[in-house]
């Protein structure tokens, strides 16, 4: 905090408006960063594969740069005050997963396969209009609290994208998860938009609901338990992970789902009971699910022996995925620093191999260093979101913050722990550096709404209405 | 609500922590697991990525790189080649970039790819000096006239087999063939071509088994060839200290502890014969009883010292010979005629004949030479090492002198040589239920040079179609072959 310095000679001085610096100019430069990395990243690319700088390089550069700078000059115009490392960060992973996406589409086997070849082109769109999405949320978001007329929507709202895909003829089996819908020739993964949609919903509910849920248990044991009618909401969102696991057969949004509920409900509530029961919750449901479900427990028994799975799918039977054990292999071969981008075979992985696998990509070429700096900036993201709500002055941007930026850690971990061999592999994919729309654009959106609570919490209080009679606070201080 | 909020922030920096921890733990402490895991098709990659090292034998590579058909999805660049590839299989072994590899071609991939720690310097400096990688190359022991000799000799007796050529003094294995055998280039791509190729030579679809090493893999019953090894166990032991000394062998022989008479192929002077002349005719009543009259312990201390229930490693690894170790009186009378569960590898028979040649030494097989980086540098190079000593100098003598009449006066006449003094012994041994099935003829040999040195030992085994069951087949068969391998050496030294 600075303070404005009266002119008179006295050592007083004046509190007026707290002046807190904008930060704009730091985030001007960290997106100069964020930009030219990419860019040598690409012509790095291209050096390693073809013996020259790519053809498209400037036009790639350029179209980075005019995007991250077009939104750098939304936020200094309609929020001001916003954090100034979200951007930056989410500029520079979108830009590097498109290097990467370029990079997959040049292997022959990818484009024989049709899983790559002009994936970074759309990506390129896919981030246009995620980037525009952002400056639109910031322009017609004015304060976030808006949203929260919108709690009982948004709670239709993402029931119906969640469901989306279980319409017959709508929705697409893809790899043995039903989490896309196909209209007009794109997948769209409804899932991650869902991820917002329920956000703001459990902020809504949880902010009017906190007293009663905190204040009205028992003690038992050290821990409250909560009154059996306050476990209605929280028994109703772990039913629809239920039902999304079992339906769509997708481990990680239904985890990412519960989870972020779970955390949202323990800071509404401060009550550590909820994240007992929450554990307990969802492991029940886990293990109960994955006891019937093959789909499930064949991600299960890819998680705890990949080889096997491999050697199976090896000999042609039907259903068995080689992905994990490739993925292990391609991080393994990466080592301490990689291979350099654009000369590993990370190509092997073949299905998804720039979607859910992207980072086993990073893994190869970038090796250990790579992914260690890749994993702190998603870090630092999470953790500029979880200090925005810190920062926010109103409950329901507190909450709406931290569900947010929980949400986004959660996916990081689940996606990154899946492909690492950390835990089963679940159908999300990393944000920003994989390829696919839905993905690339609700995440432009979450960030887009992270900078508005954040631009809203940073700045300053308004000054208070100028009554004449009430003299200006002075402040003396000791010379 | 903030002091659940820094609980948060904190959670999640476990859980950027844990994926930090899991990601050192793949990348650098599982790195080299994971990167030189042989199912890793990067393996493959870059063993095709540059030229291959190649095989030496005699001076000239007897394989070769080629430039790999870069049309559709190839990622392997370069393809194996090799020369005269069905005569050098049992040595080479196969590199094919769809069916891995084996024998040499596996053992020593690091340094035929290059990929070696030992290369490290010499990769360092291409690096440095901006040239491509390159392999070295392994320097074998062969020699090229000898295997040739050895392959043609079996390719025109037609049935199966094997044979194998020591140099006694110094364990180099100067042949290895098997026959029928294969050509590792015609599968050495990963094309469907390749993939025929290869599903044809499997012996669910070949019943001949080419792709069976038979030097070194396949186990015969030795037949009268283990003779030389019971009559070493009986100098051994002071059973009986001259060739020349008459035996105590009945004739009828009954076999300790049981009624059945142990018979001779046809009606030969086998009672209380010497050692000599029981060798000689091939007495299976005076060996049977010398074995029965050492005993189990006694025959398998014998055994073992000349390699026999231990697999030999050439590098390439050769299955164990049997000799068992439980046997009571008459199955041990049995087994030292080479029946009953003796089983041996055409190597292990050479290495018999090598000891005695050697007076007395086994030395330890051996057919890499050295090693060498594509700068031929060499960077490790093998020394003979003694295996161990089966016999004493004066009792391997003794031994020589009597395989030397096998061949002048009996069965081993067809290895005989002008101006060589040839050792050796011929064996025939049955099989199969009530030895319905083709015997095996067996010859091992040694030349014994004017000068004293003894350059070659060889072993020949063949799958004997023509099925003459007595003991003249081993020196009908497989003589002559034994023979011309062991001309091909001594020609070759001159």
């Amino acid at each position: 905090m600075s303070s404005s310095t009266n002119t008179s000679t006295h050592h007083t001085s004046t509190i007026g408006a707290i002046g807190a610096p904008s930060r704009r100019n730091t985030e001007l430069a960290l997106l100069v960063f964020a930009v030219v990395i990419p860019v040598f990243a690409y012509a790095n690319v291209g050096l390693a594969i073809d013996d020259k700088v790519p053809a498209g390089l400037l036009s790639y550069g350029l179209g980075l740069g005019l995007m991250a700078g077009v939104a750098h000059l939304a936020v200094r115009k309609f929020a001001p005050y916003a954090d100034p490392l979200l951007l930056p960060l989410a500029t520079l992973l979108n830009g590097l997963g498109l290097v990467v996406i370029w990079r997959l589409d040049q292997s022959k086997l990818l484009q024989s396969i049709k899983q790559a070849g002009t994936a970074a082109p759309r990506q390129l769109l896919y981030t246009a209009m995620g980037i525009a999405l952002f400056i639109v949320v910031l322009i017609f978001l004015k304060d976030h609290r808006v949203l929260q007329r919108y709690t009982y929507i948004s709670m239709v709202g993402a029931l119906f994208l969640l469901l989306l895909p279980l319409v017959p003829g709508l929705g697409a089996n893809i790899y043995g998860a039903k989490i896309w819908i196909s209209v007009a020739g794109f997948s769209i993964q409804p899932g991650e938009f869902a991820k917002i949609v329920l956000a703001i919903f459990f902020a809504g509910y949880l902010m009017v609901k906190r007293d009663a849920l905190a204040l009205a248990s028992r003690r038992f044991i050290g821990l409250y338990l909560p009154r059996g009618r306050d476990l209605g909401p929280i028994l109703v969102v772990w039913f629809i992970s239920i039902l999304i696991l079992v339906f769509e057969t997708d481990l990680g949004t239904s985890l990412l789902f519960f989870g972020m509920f779970v955390i949202m409900l323990y800071v509404a509530t401060e009550r550590t009971s909820w994240i007992v029961f929450g554990l307990l919750m969802s492991g029940a449901g886990a293990v109960g699910v994955a006891s019937f479900e093959p789909h499930v427990q064949q991600r299960v028994q890819a998680w705890l022996d990949p080889m096997k799975e491999y050697t199976l799918s090896q000999q042609g039977v039907a259903g068995h995925s080689e992905q994990s054990m490739q993925a292990l292999w391609a991080f393994g071969s990466g080592g301490t620093l990689g291979t350099g981008l654009g000369q590993g075979h990370s190509d092997l992985i073949r299905f998804a191999a720039n979607s859910d696998f992207v980072l086993a990509t990073f893994g190869e070429e970038l090796g250990l260093a790579g992914i260690m700096a890749l994993l702190l900036i998603y870090g630092l993201i999470v953790e500029r979101g979880v200090r925005t709500s810190l920062a926010a002055r109103d409950p329901f941007g507190k909450l709406l913050a931290v569900g947010l930026s929980g949400a986004f850690a959660l996916q990081v971990f689940v996606v990154a722990g899946g492909v690492m061999g950390l835990i089963p592999l679940t159908g999300m994919t990393m944000p920003f550096l994989a390829y696919g729309g839905s993905s690339v654009i609700a995440n432009w959106a979450l960030i887009g709404i992270l900078i508005r609570i954040s631009d809203t919490a940073r700045r300053p209080a308004p000054a208070p209405a100028a009554t004449p009679d009430a003299e200006m606070t002075q402040v003396v201080r000791p010379s | 609500m903030n002091k659940p909020l820094r609980r948060i922030a904190i959670f999640c920096g476990l859980l950027v922590l844990t994926l930090l921890l899991r990601d050192n733990w793949l990348q650098y402490v599982k790195a080299d697991t994971l990167r030189t895991d042989p199912k890793n098709r990067r393996v493959t990659i870059a063993r095709y990525s540059t030229p291959r090292g190649d095989i030496i034998v005699d001076g000239n590579p007897i394989t070769g790189s080629t430039a790999s058909s870069s049309s559709g999805l190839n990622d392997l660049k370069y393809k194996r080649t090799y020369k005269n590839g069905a005569m050098w299989a049992p040595v080479t072994g196969y590199a094919s970039q769809a069916f891995g590899a084996n024998q040499l071609e596996s053992l020593e991939d690091g340094i035929l790819t290059g990929n070696d720690d030992r290369l490290f310097f010499r990769n360092t400096l291409d690096m440095v000096t901006g040239k491509q990688k390159q392999g070295g190359n392994v320097v074998t022991t062969l020699n090229a006239a000898a295997q040739k000799a050895a392959y043609n000799g079996l390719k025109s007796q037609g049935g199966k087999g094997a044979v194998v050529a020591l140099d006694p003094s110094t364990g180099k294995i100067l042949a290895l063939a098997s026959y029928p055998s294969y050509d590792p280039s015609v599968f050495a791509g990963n094309s469907n071509t390749d993939a025929a190729a290869w599903k044809k030579l499997q012996k669910k679809y070949d019943p001949n088994d080419p792709m069976l090493n038979r030097a070194l893999r396949e186990t015969y019953p030795p037949g009268s060839t283990f003779k030389v090894v019971t009559a070493a166990a009986a100098l051994q032991n002071g059973l009986y200290t001259s060739a020349d000394q008459a035996t105590d062998s009945p004739l009828p022989y009954i076999m300790k502890g049981t009624t059945t008479e142990l018979k001779n192929e046809g009606n030969i002077p086998c009672k209380n014969a010497t050692m000599r002349v029981a060798l000689r005719v091939s007495c299976n009543t005076v060996f049977g009883k010398i074995g029965s009259d050492l005993g189990n312990d006694k025959m398998l201390a014998e055994a073992k010292k000349f390699g026999f229930d231990s697999e030999q490693f050439t590098p390439v690894r050769s299955s164990a010979s049997v000799f068992s170790d439980d046997m009571n009186d008459s199955q041990t009378a049995l087994s030292s005629i080479g029946q009953y569960n003796t089983a041996a590898t055409p190597l292990q028979m050479a290495m018999v004949a090598s000891a005695v040649a050697n007076d007395g030494k086994l030395m330890k097989p051996y057919m890499i030479d050295k090693l060498q980086s594509s700068g031929v540098d060499t960077i490790s190079q093998t020394d003979p090492e003694e295996m161990s000593q089966p016999l004493s100098s004066s009792n391997a003598q003794i031994l020589q002198s009597m395989m030397e009449t096998v061949v002048k006066d009996g069965t081993g006449k067809n290895a005989q040589i002008n101006g060589v003094t040839v050792g050796g012994k011929t064996g025939t041994a049955q099989h199969g239920v009530e030895n319905s099935e083709n015997p095996y003829a067996w010859f091992i040999s040694y030349a014994k040079l004017p000068d004293g040195s003894k350059p070659v030992a060889v072993a020949v085994v063949i799958e004997d179609d023509q099925a003459n069951r007595d003991d003249i087949s081993g020196g009908g068969l497989a003589a002559p072959i034994a023979k011309s391998v062991m001309e091909a050496v001594i020609n070759s030294k001159k």
